[in-house]
């Protein structure tokens, strides 16, 4: 068995060549994936994996080169054609109809029918059923797809490949959406997969899982594959190394805080979600200046009304937030902004940058309307360009020019342009959400650094993260938000991993007796 | 009130979903047809009057609806239905008078709709073009082909369509007149209603349809022609359209007249919203206007508000606007409507 499985991988593309305009996407790249095992691609954002995977699924095609699925040549012209031949993906941004159920979504385009015309209903509901129970990802085949969680849709998602008896399954970056705890499920699922004889590609730039779950790895950079290897001959420095073309600093070096006076003062802080329900429930904290406070915590425990509440976006039920001994609750944005508080949002391309606006007016996004960047109403578009060619400059921002528009851009790169902009108007407090969230690993150790050398100049930094790791590696002083409260707030070097993550998911402090 | 468009594939039994789905204007249309009975009850013949006039009224606002969900269930917002109803009276009309076959002329204008939705689906499906310019060059192109080729004095001469009589249903009191003894283009438009409905909520094609309106790429990721059914669909509707105009000018009237849609095609757009982009919905909201204007009518017939004609003709704009401002905030149209749609 293993003798045929080594001589035919399930899925195979050999020297395969894309180039979009002057671009150069995938330069001769090599990929085998066997049956039964799990590939993670690895590679920074811009790095080509995309394009590859998107080369496998039909979606582009190759200007050179060759796929073999099962050792056969195929042409994929069309996603029907990777769909006919055995392959399935799932996207990084789910391609289901929100309005339609999930037995629905998992059928559509393969519909059971009656006579050919009238879709049959109750077979598309024993379809998802029996698949679920057979792979162990039970969803109900009723529910409207809008209305499930994130973690729910991607199985819905896998659901459909494996409806389509897919033996080569294709992830982009399937956990850039998850939460912990939706990951650790994600991973167990496609481990279950791989034993049941299902080839799995999973893209990636998060080493920690690439190590956890991958058979093989295969690392690309500026459109080649570097490398390939297995997690058993190598650690994340080095899957690092291989990703960026240089030795990474995965951990800030930081020396220990000294902080000042208090910045940011939040008393008995009640705040309400969308849907009208308590999201913040007497919340107080407070950050002073030269510090980093990191709020660890699933996601949904009240971070994201907590953040718009500071920052003024959300109004505040009650509870008084105050900044440099003022109290700002109820304030607009932009007074707020204007009394120093800088703002790193969650969504980038949501709330951070207007995206068919220039990276120039992006920059400026936050004083476009005063000296020196308006005099009487009118911009002054000279001063505008020029301190926006500094900043890019300053952060490293990868754009062809300022005039580009942001969305243009890649994750990385907007979100440099983002902390660009909030770092150089002198605030004395950010207010940083989700700040790596989705971006390569080299902008990832420059955000941190930045973070750093902020609060070493004196910056209050108040840190929301999901990622453990973010928040271990860069706070003074460690905070746990479980059901819109802060259970516990502690010196860094009080808390470690085990801890938090206990606190994060059963939101009780109490150690357990052993 | 379900909110979501897809409820209604959610009920299995037909009937009980039409009923889901009426409930409200089983109401309403009571309650109207109670007062319009109670009005008429010393007056048979006016109660008969505007009951028929309402369905008569409510035809080509039904078609012009369907074509118009049809080609937005599946991504593309056609606001040319005025000018595919303009051009199918007037070609049906011709055909009909050069030909003498009224069959004929009314296939004419099936066929010119048709076209017309071929042209919408050119510009703004295969060429990527913006829906609204699309649609509104189908209005302006109509407009001045029917006027520039229009020869005034041309008669139909075997006369309009007839209405044909079910047997002894014709000769029940009121209903006979208002249900049983229509035109060809009537009952047919009663069919094409559970017809469309049908074909959206329990076929492969109407799922398909509802997903490249939603949500194209995830359409076109499972090997759906998103191109395929855009133009699809938008023939389809435009032969729909095609057909009010045909009634128009062949069942209505009896002739062509310059402009004679008269904003139909866009009172049709407005009833398709308050219908939620759903056939019964918009038989329903076609059946109101349908009464507010045949409301209209009697009221010059009985020479009430004489003194300011104008006045009464804006009853049913009035109703439009109404009924369009109180209840539309509730409805959600399909998500990925007026985006031209590309692959890469």
């Amino acid at each position: 068995m293993s003798q045929v499985s080594e001589a035919t991988p399930a899925l195979e593309a050999i020297g395969i060549h894309k180039r979009f305009g002057g671009v150069v996407a995938n330069d001769d790249v090599n990929l085998r994936v066997e049956k039964g095992r799990i590939h993670a691609l690895l590679g920074e954002n811009g790095a080509g994996k995309s394009t590859l995977v998107n080369i496998l699924f039909g979606l582009y095609r190759a200007d050179r080169g060759e796929v073999r699925v099962a050792g056969e040549v195929v042409n994929l012209g069309r996603p029907r054609d990777a769909i006919d031949r055995g392959i399935g993906m799932v996207h990084q941004h789910f391609q289901l109809v929100p309005v339609l159920t999930v037995a629905e979504n998992v059928v559509l385009g393969d519909e059971p029918s009656r006579s050919h015309t009238m879709f049959d209903f109750g077979a598309a509901r024993r379809a998802v059923q029996e698949l679920g129970e057979r792979y162990g990802l039970e969803v109900d085949p009723e529910a409207v797809v809008e209305d499930l969680p994130v973690g729910t849709q991607q199985r819905v998602e896998i659901l459909r490949s494996l409806y389509r008896r897919a033996d080569v399954l294709i992830l982009d970056e399937p956990t850039a959406v998850l939460t912990p705890q939706e990951t650790d499920q994600l991973l167990e699922v496609l481990r279950g997969l791989a034993d049941q004889g299902v080839a799995i590609v999973f893209i990636t730039h998060k080493l920690r899982e690439v190590l956890a779950i991958a058979d093989e790895v295969t690392v690309m950079r500026d459109g080649r594959v570097v490398g390939s290897t297995t997690p058993g001959e190598t650690d994340e420095a080095g899957l690092a190394e291989m990703m960026v073309g240089r030795s990474v600093v995965l951990r800030v070096s930081k020396t220990p805080a000294s902080p000042a006076a208090t910045v940011l003062r939040v008393n008995d802080l009640c705040v309400d979600d969308d849907r009208g329900l308590r999201a913040v429930n007497e919340l107080s904290l407070e950050v002073r200046a030269g510090e980093i406070l990191g709020v660890a915590g699933v996601e949904g425990n009240g971070q994201r009304e907590l953040v718009e509440a500071v920052t003024g976006l959300r109004s505040v039920v009650s509870g008084i937030v105050e900044m440099d001994g003022h109290n700002i609750t109820g304030l607009s944005p932009r007074q707020i902004s204007e009394l120093g508080m800088a703002h790193i949002p969650e969504n980038r391309e949501k709330h951070g940058l207007v995206g068919a606006h220039s990276v120039a007016d992006n920059l400026v996004l936050n004083q476009y309307y005063r000296a020196p960047f308006a005099r009487r109403g009118f911009r002054r578009m000279d001063t505008v360009t020029e301190h926006s060619r500094s900043l890019v400059a300053d952060y490293d921002i990868r754009t062809p020019d300022v005039f580009t528009p942001a969305r243009a851009l890649s994750g990385g790169n907007k979100q440099k342009t983002i902390a660009a902009r909030e770092f150089s108007q002198g605030a004395r407090l950010l207010v940083a959400a989700q700040p790596t969230r989705g971006i390569d690993v080299g902008s990832i150790e420059f955000v941190h650094q930045q973070l750093i050398d902020q609060r070493d100049r004196g910056l209050a930094v108040l840190l929301i993260s999901a990622e453990l790791d973010e928040i271990l590696s860069l706070s003074d002083r460690i905070g746990v938000i479980y059901g819109g409260r802060l259970v516990v707030v502690a010196d860094a070097s009080d808390l470690d991993r085990i801890r938090i993550g206990r606190i994060m998911t059963t939101g009780s402090h109490d150690t357990p007796a052993t | 009130m379900g909110l979501v468009m897809a409820d209604d594939a959610k009920h299995r039994n037909v009937l009980a979903a039409i009923v889901y789905r009426l409930r409200w204007w089983l109401v309403t249309g009571a309650l109207l047809v109670a007062f319009t009975l109670w009005t008429g009850e010393f007056h048979q013949a006016q109660t008969t009057a505007i009951l028929a006039s309402t369905l008569r009224h409510s035809t080509p606002l039904v078609l012009g609806a369907l074509c118009g969900m049809l080609g937005e269930r599946s991504g593309v917002i056609n606001i040319g239905i005025e000018g595919q109803m303009l051009m199918s009276a007037w070609a049906g009309f011709m055909v009909a008078s050069a030909t003498g076959d009224l069959l004929i002329g009314v296939l004419a204008g099936v066929a010119v709709g048709m076209l017309m939705g071929a042209v919408l689906a050119g510009i703004s499906v295969g060429l990527r073009g913006d829906q609204i310019i699309a649609g509104t060059v189908l209005n302006i192109a109509a407009i001045g082909i029917t006027s520039f080729f229009f020869t005034q004095g041309r008669t139909l001469p075997s006369g309009k369509l007839r209405p044909i009589r079910l047997g002894p249903l014709a000769d029940l009191p009121v209903a006979g007149r208002v249900l049983f003894s229509n035109k060809p283009i009537t009952y047919l438009t009663l069919l094409l209603v559970p017809v469309v409905w049908f074909g959206l909520f329990r076929t492969t094609w109407g799922l398909r349809t509802r997903a490249v309106g939603e949500h194209p790429s995830a359409a076109e990721t499972v090997g759906i022609s998103v191109v395929g059914m855009r133009y699809l669909n938008l023939i389809l509707g435009g032969g729909i359209a095609g057909l009010a105009g045909a009634y128009l000018s062949l069942e209505a009237v009896g002739s062509f007249e310059r402009g004679m849609t008269n904003g139909k095609g866009f009172v049709a757009l407005a009833v398709m919203i308050f219908g939620r982009w759903n056939p019964i919905g918009a038989w329903g909201a076609a059946l109101l206007f349908g009464y507010a204007s045949a409301v209209q009518t009697q009221f010059q017939f009985r020479d009430w508000l004489t003194s300011d004609p104008q006045f009464v003709g804006m009853i049913p704009f009035v109703v439009t606007i109404v009924v369009l401002a109180g209840f539309v905030g509730r409805a959600r149209p399909p998500a990925s409507i007026g985006q031209p749609y590309s692959r890469e």
